[in-house]
This record gives C-alpha cells, sequence and structure tokens, in this order.
C-alpha cells in the first residue's frame, strides 16, 4: 500500500454554451452533449486515443437506457475504447463531485489522470409511463396464461395515457427548489434589490469575461451556439425590476431573473498527477486541495433546502487551517440570487454560526469583489450535471492567470446537499 | 371579568355598532396565568448603533425562552448569539407582512443627540402595525440625567414623548414605556423586562421607570421565576378586600409568606384572606399608638424580619376644601400617610426590614393631576409619592428599596358604588378604554418585590392604562 497523497493538478476544462430549455440544443441528448465536450477537451490536450484513467461524469435528468451514459459517451468519443468510466448523481452537485472522486483517485495514486464531467438536458427529458400503466403492463408481462393476460389487459383505462414528467420538486416536501429558496429568503430577510444587483453583476461579468476573450478557450461553439443563451449583456436592474415574482407568492422577491432558468449544457475537466501533467507536456493550472460535502435537515428540522454549502464550508476551512476570508476568489453557485445571499449572510451571522454551525465566532463576510468574477449560473444558466466542471474549469484559469493565490467553490443542491471545495494557484509552492 | 359595556362591546354585533359611531372599543387584555409562558408570541429586538443592552436585553429574552426576531446588525446579533437564542431575522424591507410581533424591544441608549433619534422612527416605522393584540412596546433609555453630555440628554429626554405618544397610537390592548436604565445598571433590566412584556403589565402603559444600580453590591442568587419570592415574608395592610386581598393573594403566588393585616372589625374576611393565601393575620388598625411596635414586633417574633412591606391600607373622606370637617382630613392623613411613615420608621429604627426588602407604597393618579374634592386624599397620596424619593438613596445602601403605584380605575366595590357618569368617565378616559383589575395593581406590586428588582427604586409606577388625569 502506498501511503503517500499526491498533489492533483488540474489541467483545464472545456464547456459547450449552455443553452435555455427547448432552445438550440432541444434535439441533442445527454450522450450527444457528453461525447460533443469530451472530445472538445481531447482536442484542446491532445489525447486523440488515449486511455485515460477514469471518467467520472454524470446527468440528473437521465433516461433509464442511459444506466451507463458517461462509459456509452467514452466509447462514442475520441478516447480509447479502453477507457474505464462510471456514472455520478448527486443532483447539482453532480458534476463538482465528479471532481471530487476523479482527485482523490489521482491522490492515491490509483490513477493518473481522468476527466471529471456532467452534462444535462431539461429538453430532451425523460418521461415515465404512468405508474397504474406501467404496473398493468408488467402483471401482463408476469402472466403465464392468455386467460391472465386478458384480466390484466381489462385492467386498462383511459387516465392511464396520462404520463409522468419529471418535476422540479423535492420528493419529501412537494415544494419546488425556488419555493424552498423562497422560504430561505424570507428567513434571512433577502430583498429584491439585492437579488436583483446580484442576477446584474452576473450577467455583466460574464459578458465582460467573453468579451475580452477569457472564454475562448473554456467554451466551443456548439450547435449554432457561440456564447451562452442565456447571457443577457445588457442586464439593468431596470430590466429587471419589472419581472413578476415567480415564488414566494405576491410579496415574493424572487423572478424569472434572479432565479437561473431550465437549461441544456456540458462541461468536462482535465485533472492528472503532477507527474503526468509533465509527462504529457501540460502545464498546471492549480492543485484541487480540499472538499467538503454536507447535507441539511429541511424535512423535519426546517433548516433550509439549499444551506448545506454553508454548514460544509466552516468543517473544510477548519481542517485546512483556513479563514473565509483567505480567498481570492468565491465561486458560489448561483442556483438563485437569494441562496447566494442566504448563505453569505449565514457566514456573517454570530447566531446562526453559534447555534447551527457550532463555531465561537462567525465565519465573516467576504469581498463581494471577488464573488464569480466572470459571472455565475445567473448569467451562464444552469444545465445541473454541468455546473461543477464550468466552475472548476473556470476557477482553475483564474488561478493561472493570476498566478497566485487560492479560491473557493460552494455549491447547493436538491435533497438538502451542500459541496464546497478548494483549489490553489500551481506555483503557490 | 369585564365591565358590561366591555361586554356589550366585545359581541360581533356590538363591534359593529361602536365602530359605526365611533364609540370606545375596549379590548379584553390579556392577563397573565400561573403556567403561562412570560410572553406568548415573537419578539423583535431593535437597537440604534452603540447601544449598550444588547447583552443585557438578549439574556433576559432568552431567559423567557421567547420567539426572538432581530434585524442582522451585528452587535444584536452577537448578542443573542452568547445568550444562546436562534434569534430570526427580520428585515422590514423584506420580511413578509404577515409577520406581527407580540413584542417590540429597542434599545435606544445609543442615540447621541437629537438627529440621531431618526433610529426610533426606522426602528418603529415599519413595524408598529405589526404588534399583536395585548402587544407590548418597550424602549430602554438612558437617564437624561445620566447622559454624557446635555446633546445626549436631549435626545434621551425626547423619548418620553415619543413613547407616550406611542402608547396612544397602539390599539387592542397594546401598551408601551420607557425604561431608563442607568449605566452600571444593565445586568438588573431582567425583572423589569419580564413583567413588561408580560401579560402581568395588562393596565400598565406610557409608563416611565427608572433602572439604577443600588449603592451596594448584593448577592446575586439564581432566581426561580416560577416562584421569586420564596422564603420571603410580606406584610400587606388594607388586605380584607379589593386591590389588598388581590396583593396578598398574588404576592403568595410568587411564593411569598404574607402576613396580611387590618382593623379589627375586618378580621372574619381577613381570615378567608389569610387561609387561601396561605399566610397569618394581624388585626390592628395601623393608626394606633401602639401599631408600629406590635407590628415590628410580631414581624421579629414571628419571622425573625419581614422582605416585604406593602402599604395598601387606605381611606377616603371626600368634600371639596371649604366643606371639609378637620376629622375627614386627619383621618385620611392618618391612615394614608402618617401611620406609613411610623411603621417605616420603626421597622427601620429595630432593623427588622432585611437586606434586599422592598417597600411599596400605594398612591394614586389623583395625587399626580389632583382632584377636586380630594385635597385631604391627594395630599396623602402626593405625600407618599414624596416619602419613596425621600427615602429611595437611603434604603438602596443596603439594597433595600421603596417604589410606589399609583392606580387609575380599578373595578372595584369602591368604584362600583361610583354614579354612573363619574364611572363610565372613568372607565373608559384613558389609553386601554377601560378600567384596571386589583390583579393589575397586585401584578405591579409584586415586580417591585420581586429580588431581581434591586434596580428599580424611587419610582412610582402608575397602573391606569395611560389615563388622561395627570402627566
Amino acid at each position: 500500500m502506498n501511503p503517500t497523497v499526491r498533489r492533483v493538478a488540474v489541467l483545464g476544462g472545456i464547456r459547450i454554451p449552455f443553452a435555455r430549455q427547448d432552445g438550440p440544443y432541444a434535439r441533442a441528448s445527454n450522450q450527444d452533449m457528453l461525447i460533443t465536450t469530451l472530445d472538445a477537451l481531447v482536442d484542446k490536450f491532445d489525447l486523440q486515443g488515449e486511455t485515460v484513467g477514469e471518467v467520472a461524469a454524470g446527468a440528473v435528468l437521465k433516461h433509464s437506457r442511459d444506466f451507463n451514459l458517461t462509459r456509452e459517451s467514452v466509447l462514442g468519443s475520441k478516447l480509447a475504447p479502453e477507457t474505464p468510466a462510471y456514472d455520478v448523481q448527486q443532483a447539482c452537485g453532480t458534476g463538482l463531485e465528479a471532481t471530487i472522486l476523479v482527485a482523490n483517485k489521482i491522490a492515491l495514486g490509483q490513477i493518473d489522470s481522468g476527466i471529471a464531467g456532467g452534462v444535462d438536458t431539461t429538453s430532451d427529458a425523460p418521461i415515465a409511463i404512468n405508474e397504474d400503466l406501467r404496473e398493468v403492463l408488467l402483471d401482463v408481462n408476469r402472466a403465464k396464461s392468455n386467460a391472465a393476460r386478458l384480466r390484466a389487459l381489462a385492467r386498462l383505462r383511459p387516465q392511464q395515457i396520462v404520463p409522468e414528467i419529471p418535476r422540479n420538486a423535492e420528493p419529501r416536501t412537494g415544494l419546488s427548489m425556488g419555493e424552498h429558496t423562497a422560504i430561505m429568503a424570507q428567513e434571512w430577510g433577502i430583498t429584491r434589490q439585492e437579488q436583483d444587483e446580484l442576477a446584474v453583476r452576473s450577467h455583466h461579468n460574464l459578458a465582460a469575461a467573453y468579451d475580452r476573450g477569457y472564454e475562448e478557450d473554456l467554451v466551443i461553439p456548439y450547435l449554432g451556439l457561440e456564447r451562452d443563451q442565456n447571457l443577457r449583456p445588457d442586464s439593468s436592474l431596470e430590466k429587471l425590476g419589472k419581472l413578476r415574482p415567480v415564488f414566494g407568492g405576491p410579496e415574493g422577491t424572487m423572478t424569472a431573473g434572479n432565479s437561473t432558468p431550465l437549461s441544456d449544457g456540458a462541461s468536462t475537466v482535465l485533472l492528472a498527477s503532477e507527474e503526468w501533467a509533465q509527462a504529457h507536456g501540460l502545464p498546471v493550472l492549480a492543485y484541487f486541495t480540499a472538499a467538503q460535502t454536507a447535507a441539511v435537515d429541511y424535512v423535519h428540522k426546517r433548516e433550509g433546502l439549499l444551506m448545506a454549502p454553508a454548514y460544509a464550508m466552516p468543517k473544510m476551512l477548519e481542517r485546512e487551517g483556513l479563514a473565509l476570508q483567505d480567498f481570492d476568489f468565491y465561486e458560489i453557485h448561483e442556483a438563485f440570487a437569494a441562496q447566494v445571499l442566504c448563505t453569505l449572510k449565514a457566514w456573517e451571522d454570530p447566531v446562526y454560526c453559534r447555534e447551527r454551525l457550532g463555531l465561537d465566532a462567525p465565519l465573516g463576510s467576504i469581498d463581494r469583489e471577488k464573488l464569480n468574477v466572470h459571472g455565475g449560473s445567473l448569467g451562464a444558466g444552469h444545465p445541473f450535471g454541468a455546473t461543477g466542471g464550468r466552475i472548476v474549469a473556470n476557477l482553475a484559469k483564474l488561478l493561472a492567470e493570476k498566478g497566485s493565490g487560492r479560491g473557493v467553490i460552494s455549491i447547493c443542491a436538491a435533497g438538502g446537499l451542500g459541496l464546497t471545495a478548494i483549489m490553489e494557484a500551481a506555483n503557490n509552492g | 371579568m369585564a365591565d358590561r359595556y366591555s361586554q356589550l362591546i366585545n359581541t360581533p354585533i356590538g363591534k359593529i355598532v361602536s365602530k359605526q359611531i365611533g364609540l370606545p372599543q375596549p379590548t379584553a387584555l390579556e392577563r397573565w396565568e400561573p403556567g403561562r409562558p412570560v410572553i406568548s408570541g415573537p419578539v423583535l429586538f431593535g437597537a440604534a448603533p452603540g447601544g449598550r443592552l444588547a447583552a443585557a436585553v438578549a439574556q433576559a429574552l432568552a431567559g423567557m425562552d421567547a420567539e426572538i426576531h432581530s434585524p442582522l446588525q451585528e452587535d444584536i446579533r452577537t448578542a443573542l448569539a452568547a445568550a444562546d437564542t436562534e434569534a430570526k431575522v427580520f428585515n422590514a424591507e423584506a420580511t413578509s407582512s404577515d409577520q406581527r410581533f407580540k413584542a417590540l424591544v429597542f434599545d435606544a441608549t445609543g442615540i447621541a443627540s437629537s438627529e440621531e433619534l431618526r433610529a426610533a422612527y426606522e426602528f418603529f416605522h415599519p413595524t408598529i402595525r405589526r404588534v399583536r393584540s395585548s402587544g407590548r412596546i418597550v424602549i430602554l433609555g438612558t437617564p437624561p440625567g445620566e447622559a454624557a453630555d446635555p446633546r445626549q440628554a436631549i435626545a434621551q429626554r425626547a423619548l418620553e414623548g415619543f413613547t407616550r405618544s406611542l402608547a396612544k397610537e397602539v390599539k387592542r390592548g397594546a401598551t408601551a414605556q420607557l425604561v431608563y436604565v442607568a449605566p452600571k445598571a444593565e445586568a438588573l433590566i431582567e425583572s423589569t423586562l419580564r413583567f413588561l412584556l408580560s401579560p402581568k403589565s395588562a393596565y400598565v402603559s406610557g409608563q416611565v421607570i427608572e433602572i439604577a444600580p443600588p449603592a451596594s453590591e448584593l448577592e446575586t442568587a439564581v432566581l426561580d421565576w416560577e416562584s421569586p419570592l420564596a422564603g420571603k415574608v410580606a406584610l400587606v395592610t388594607g388586605a380584607s378586600r379589593g386591590i389588598g386581598r388581590a396583593i396578598a393573594e398574588t404576592l403568595a403566588r410568587d411564593g411569598a409568606h404574607v402576613v396580611v393585616l387590618d382593623i379589627p372589625p375586618q378580621a372574619d374576611e381577613l381570615a378567608v384572606v389569610a387561609a387561601e393565601a396561605g399566610g397569618s393575620t394581624l388585626a390592628l388598625d395601623i393608626t394606633a399608638a401602639d401599631a408600629p411596635e406590635r407590628i415590628a414586633e410580631h414581624f421579629q417574633a414571628e419571622h425573625g424580619g419581614v422582605d416585604i412591606v406593602v402599604h395598601n391600607a387606605g381611606v377616603t373622606r371626600d368634600k371639596t376644601l371649604g366643606r371639609m370637617t378637620e376629622e375627614q382630613w386627619e383621618r385620611v392623613l392618618e391612615v394614608n400617610l402618617n401611620a406609613e411613615q411610623r411603621i417605616d420608621h420603626e421597622l427601620f429604627e429595630r432593623g427588622v426590614v432585611r437586606n434586599n426588602g422592598r417597600i411599596v407604597c400605594v398612591s394614586s393618579i389623583s395625587a399626580i393631576a389632583g382632584n377636586a374634592g380630594q385635597t385631604n386624599y391627594a395630599t396623602s397620596k402626593a405625600g407618599v409619592i414624596g416619602m419613596v424619593e425621600a427615602y429611595a438613596p437611603t434604603l438602596s445602601q443596603s439594597g433595600q428599596t421603596i417604589n410606589a403605584v399609583a392606580p387609575g380605575f380599578i373595578e372595584t366595590q369602591m368604584t362600583a358604588a361610583m354614579p354612573i357618569p363619574l364611572r363610565e368617565a372613568g372607565r373608559r378616559m384613558n389609553s386601554l378604554s377601560q378600567g384596571g383589575l386589583p390583579i393589575d395593581v397586585a401584578e405591579t406590586i409584586a415586580w417591585f418585590a420581586n429580588p431581581a428588582s434591586a434596580g428599580v427604586n424611587g419610582n412610582t409606577v402608575r397602573v391606569c392604562g395611560q389615563s388622561l388625569m395627570g402627566a
């Protein structure tokens, strides 16, 4: 057994522009998008025919036939068919969790290189047949005689035609993620103004990144789309102010403008040991140095559904001996502007930090200028499985450009899940 | 025990009719009962920047098990965290208008100039209409005399007008008070906050209360708030009926052994009160020459001292001064003022009143506002206020206190015998549009008597529903 733990290098990532639901990618499948994005990564790092240690990726909305989505995508890609792969699924944490899994195998020496990724389509969504109909059909299948088959078929009813369409709702509360977030926004007293300001910043920052060519090696055009379809470079408080609330009732503060839209897209990231990177002549952009997951009981203890990152962060910081202020970049997934604001307020609040997080002192506030400097999910859109890869690739490049420092990632996910991770610039020593 | 008008008004038809024709609409006031929480509903705690009471308020609210809400203001949240509360967040701009509060507590000690009074506007403007029925507003300030400079003194004094006006604006049985907390008395606010936030202060409104540090250091024992007077011995004069009886029962409820005193002709009624309160009787006339001595000896012999003395016995002999006989003048002054002084003198002279002892007197709003036909009564009751003010500094040396209640219109046998127009005027001419109950006076006295009320000294607190009479 090798007791040493190796540093994990992030070599870079790539994604296709994110499209809005039923937009240009309406007829693209998860596999189409993941293969395209894997091939883009292969092209970017010259990996044609190469056997990579492992590919871990996943999608949140998946057809039953896609039980081996990642492996099938690898087989359809330019990677060597001998490249192993497996599916990961952790709601909106899928992409970052895949990165953590690949990183950990590299750290332990089980693999020398790996690709983490994620994909999602809300347009080509799986639709299941009616649950009653499914039971009838299964009984027909089980029947051993024609008479029994007929008896089973006699249970068919017209209303069984209505299909099961996947819903963006928590099974245990019946509330949509937006409704849950509206409760959080109410608990934390988040104003419409704050949310709209965050949304405008997200659009403007991402637009500025495209304009200066920053996204050129991070995003490849796909199906006629060159930039994220959701991006509104001319977004303004005035425009967002006209939108009607969609969650939280008539007094609600959450609109389509400060919530992420349903989107389609895919992303991939290449990670490796330093030796592998050197052998392939690939520069190290950043190191993936720490990660933490957490979960909250939003069912019985009434914690906010998307508050788990607030819990993951202090655990990770304590283990790493860092303060919340020790970062040059904060990449917080903007599922909803309110989620980001609730999380930041939670870290600043002495009561929450003591009573919920068990801390003697609050984590404190962050320099907002360092938050999502190249935009976030509000601007780019949020294909569930693809967001983690987008963020990791962007942060790696940010750290490489700066040449020093560290960045932190925070992602909330359905089911009361939360993930955080730390990346450090390559030449930090 | 609402009066007949209140009962009528609070029927569905009565509500409609009274509203249409603009009659006063008294709300049935909530009153405390054993087993009830101090406050049954969420408390919003806010502060002007730079206040010094956040920690003390947080501790007190935590002790009440109150559901606390506060703005995300660092000093307040730090204090609420230190008090181990799970305080919720309030933001006037974002919190749903459904969120209503049983109480608003505002620390105004940070207000250092009249310009900064704006902080009071900013806190109350978006919250005042969120107050529930029988709600409570407590504003905490610095006594103008203790202010750092004239600018602060002016601003702090201004809070009185603000509070008294708020008390008149709030509806449905809600009350508002101003508590001036002197520097170094921060830790002594809990008993007062508990009283003012709870239904115990149902008929107290528009009052200004001062809390000051006692001249001597006190041992602070952990108090059982369910039974704060456990182990204490109390004397209540005039205890055979009405307000005196309610006082005896309330002090007994709070754990005290109560010695009930009244004139010998009332001995039978007195025995009933003593039996109900689990106390003992002392039948004598307080104006008798040997009364002070007999009282002092009784407590020395039977109880080794006394902790709480409530001078409740009082008489009226109403006549305009020109028609008043000398006997009428003398009798009222004797019972209401002279005897009290003689008894106190004897008790203190012999050292019968124990450390951390409490003297509570009963004054009257007639003493404050004046009342035609009551020159004798108002003189005696204003003298009581003078007694409180004169003795407070001395008693403070031994951790003792002296305070007075000044009841307004309280529903008793005495008021029931009043002519209807006078009675109705007395009942309605206050912010709560109704008379108070003997228990309201008794609860106020129990708050003075509480061992944790060491900082409440020299106060005269009116129990009058913010009567239009007097200041």
